[in-house]
C-alpha cells in the first residue's frame, strides 16, 4: 500500500489522519532529526524523515583545501567513529597518490580503529536503552566509554573528532601505556559484556519490546543500501573489513556477527557482538603490532595524486564507508565524494515504520544507530 | 559479469577501489539498474561530477555486491546546460535521496523522480553549490 492509499484508506474507514512533528530536536532522535508522520491514532501511515538541519558542505569544502588541510573534516561527519572516517579518505588518498603505508602504522590504525569502534557502540547501547526507556545503562556504558577515550585522547589528543591518521601513516607513534592500556580494557570489557548480558540483554522487557518489532528483510536492505549492523542483522554477513579486506585486517581472526531475524534485537544481538569481535581483534594487533617507522617517510606537503577517480571502503561503526576523490593532477581534490552509512540506513524507515505504532518505530529508529552529521555532513 | 548484457570493464581493483566499470548512455541508466539489481546488486550511492571545460556533467552510480563483495561503478555524462536523466528511484528506492541531493548541489534534473525537492540544503535554494562556477564564499 502506498502512503496516499494508506491515507485514503483510513479515510475511508473514517478515521482523522493528523501530522505527528517528532523532532527536529527530540530525546529520541540524539540529533537534529525530523520526522514528519502522518498518524492514525497511534499508527504510522507515513514518516518521511526531513533531514539537512546541520548541513555544512563538507563536500564543497574538500575542494577548497588542500588534500591535507582537509583532514580535520573527515572526523566532523560522523562524531563518534571519526577514527574510521578519517581511515577512508587516507587511504583513498594513498590510493590516489601511491603512498605505501608501514605495517606498525597499520596495526595502530586497526587497533585504534577497533577502539572507536567499541566507544561508537557504546553510545549508541546507552542511546537505545534510553530510547525504550532504561536510564542506568548509560551510566554504565559511558563509564567504560571513558576509558577508551582516556586511552586515544593520550595519543591523539582529542577525545572526539580525531584526525591522527596521515599520508602514509600516522602522526605520531603509540607508545608502551597506551599499548598495555589496551591490553588491559580488553579481559576488562570482556567482563563487562557479560553484564550487559545478564543486565540487559536477558531482560524479558527489553525482548518484548524488541523481539518481531521492525522487521527490515535482506532485500531491503539491498534496495535502499542500508549497511553495517542493520544489514548484518537481516542475515547477511557483510562487512567490509571482510569483502574488500584493508588494512591488516585480512591477518587477524574474527567473526561477522549476523542474525536472520531482521529485527530489532538482531540489530542489538549484532551490535553487542561486534564489540566482543573488536575485543578479539584488538587483542591479536596488540599482540603482533610490530616495531618499525609509524610513517613513510618523503610524502610531499603539497600532494598531487595523478589524474582520476579513485574509491576507498571502510566498515565503519555505523556500516559502509565509501570515500571518492576525483583528482585533476593539482594541489585541492577536484571532488570529494562521502557515502556515508547513516544517510543510506535512514531512507528505509519510511518504508519500513509503515504501520508500527509509534512506540515500536521509536525502538526501530534507535536500532538504526544514526548519527545526524553523517545524514548531512 | 560477462553474461550482464552492460559494457563493463574489469578495473584494476588495487589501484581504483572499484572491480568494474561502464559507461552508459543516458537513456540506459534505468535498465543497467533493473539488470544491477537482477543480479542481486545492492545500491552504494548516486553522486555527480560536473565537467565545465567540457560541458558536461557526470553522474556516477555506484553499486556493490553484498555477497560476492564486487564493485561496479556505472557511469553517464550529460550536457551540462541541459542536464537531464531518467531516475531509478523505481527500480532502488534507496536512489531516491541521492537524486534529491545529486539535484540540489549539481542541478541534475532526474526525471519520472517522484519529488525532486532539496534534501539538505533550504527549500528555497536556487543554487548548486559542486558546480565548480559556484564560488564559496
Amino acid at each position: 500500500m502506498t502512503p496516499a492509499e494508506a491515507i485514503e484508506a483510513a479515510r475511508r474507514a473514517g478515521n482523522e489522519t493528523f501530522i505527528l512533528n517528532l523532532g527536529p530536536q527530540h530525546p529520541a532522535t540524539h540529533g537534529v532529526l525530523r520526522i514528519k508522520l502522518t498518524m492514525d491514532g497511534e499508527y504510522i501511515l507515513r514518516a518521511e524523515p526531513v533531514a539537512g538541519y546541520i548541513h555544512r558542505m563538507h563536500e564543497k569544502m574538500g575542494e577548497n583545501r588542500t588534500w591535507a588541510q582537509y583532514l580535520p573534516n573527515t572526523g566532523r561527519i560522523d562524531y563518534l567513529s571519526a577514527m574510521t572516517y578519517t581511515h577512508a579518505y587516507v587511504a583513498a588518498v594513498e590510493r590516489a597518490a601511491g603512498i605505501e603505508v608501514p605495517r606498525r602504522a597499520e596495526f595502530i590504525r586497526v587497533i585504534t580503529s577497533e577502539l572507536n569502534r567499541i566507544s561508537s557502540h557504546l553510545v549508541w547501547f546507552g542511546a537505545f536503552l534510553l530510547d525504550l526507556g532504561g536510564f542506568t545503562p548509560l551510566l554504565y556504558a559511558f563509564d567504560d566509554r571513558e576509558k577508551i577515550l582516556d586511552m586515544l585522547e593520550g595519543i591523539t589528543g582529542s577525545r572526539l573528532t580525531y584526525c591522527y591518521y596521515r599520508f602514509g601513516g600516522v602522526c605520531n607513534d603509540v607508545d608502551d601505556a597506551f599499548l598495555s592500556a589496551a591490553r588491559d580494557f580488553v579481559p576488562y570489557m570482556r567482563e563487562r559484556l557479560k553484564m550487559y548480558d545478564t543486565l540487559v540483554t536477558e531482560n524479558l522487557i527489553l525482548r518484548k519490546r524488541l523481539e518481531g518489532i521492525g522487521p527490515i528483510s535482506k532485500k531491503m536492505c539491498c534496495k535502499y543500501g542500508a549497511t553495517g549492523p542493520v544489514m548484518r542483522g537481516s542475515g547477511m554477513a557483510y562487512d567490509v573489513r571482510r569483502m574488500e579486506p584493508y588494512s591488516v585486517y585480512s591477518e587477524l581472526e574474527f567473526d561477522i556477527p549476523h542474525y536472520p531475524e531482521g529485527d530489532c534485537m538482531a540489530r542489538y544481538r549484532v551490535r553487542m557482538e561486534e564489540m566482543a569481535q573488536s575485543l578479539r581483534i584488538i587483542e591479536q594487533a596488540v599482540a603482533m603490532i610490530p616495531a618499525g617507522p609509524f610513517q613513510t617517510p618523503g610524502v610531499p606537503r603539497a600532494l598531487k595524486p595523478p589524474a582520476g577517480d579513485y574509491c576507498f571502503a571502510v566498515e565503519a561503526a555505523r556500516g559502509r564507508l565509501l570515500v571518492r576523490v576525483v583528482s585533476d593532477g593539482k594541489e585541492m581534490p577536484y571532488r570529494v565524494r562521502w557515502r556515508t552509512p547513516s544517510f543510506c540506513n535512514i531512507t528505509l524507515f519510511e518504508e519500513a515504520s509503515r504501520g508500527m505504532m509509534l512506540a515500536d518505530a521509536l525502538a526501530l529508529l534507535g536500532s538504526l544507530d544514526l548519527v545526524i552529521p553523517d545524514i548531512d555532513r | 559479469m560477462a553474461h550482464l548484457a552492460l559494457p563493463l570493464e574489469r578495473v584494476d581493483y588495487a589501484r581504483r577501489g572499484v572491480h568494474f566499470e561502464g559507461h552508459v548512455e543516458p537513456a540506459q541508466v534505468v535498465l543497467a539498474a533493473a539488470l544491477m539489481e537482477q543480479e542481486g546488486f545492492a545500491l552504494d550511492a548516486v553522486t555527480g561530477v560536473d565537467w565545465p571545460q567540457d560541458n558536461q556533467m557526470e553522474i556516477v552510480y555506484d553499486y556493490f555486491h553484498p555477497a560476492l563483495g564486487w564493485r561496479v561503478a556505472i557511469r553517464t555524462r550529460v550536457r551540462r546546460d541541459l542536464p537531464e536523466v531518467p531516475s531509478i528511484s523505481h527500480v532502488y528506492p534507496g536512489a531516491n535521496w541521492h537524486e534529491r541531493e545529486a539535484w540540489e548541489f549539481f542541478g541534475i534534473h532526474f526525471s519520472g523522480h517522484p519529488n525532486l525537492a532539496p534534501l539538505l540544503l533550504p527549500d528555497d535554494a536556487d543554487y548548486h553549490p559542486l558546480r565548480k562556477d559556484f564560488a564559496a564564499a
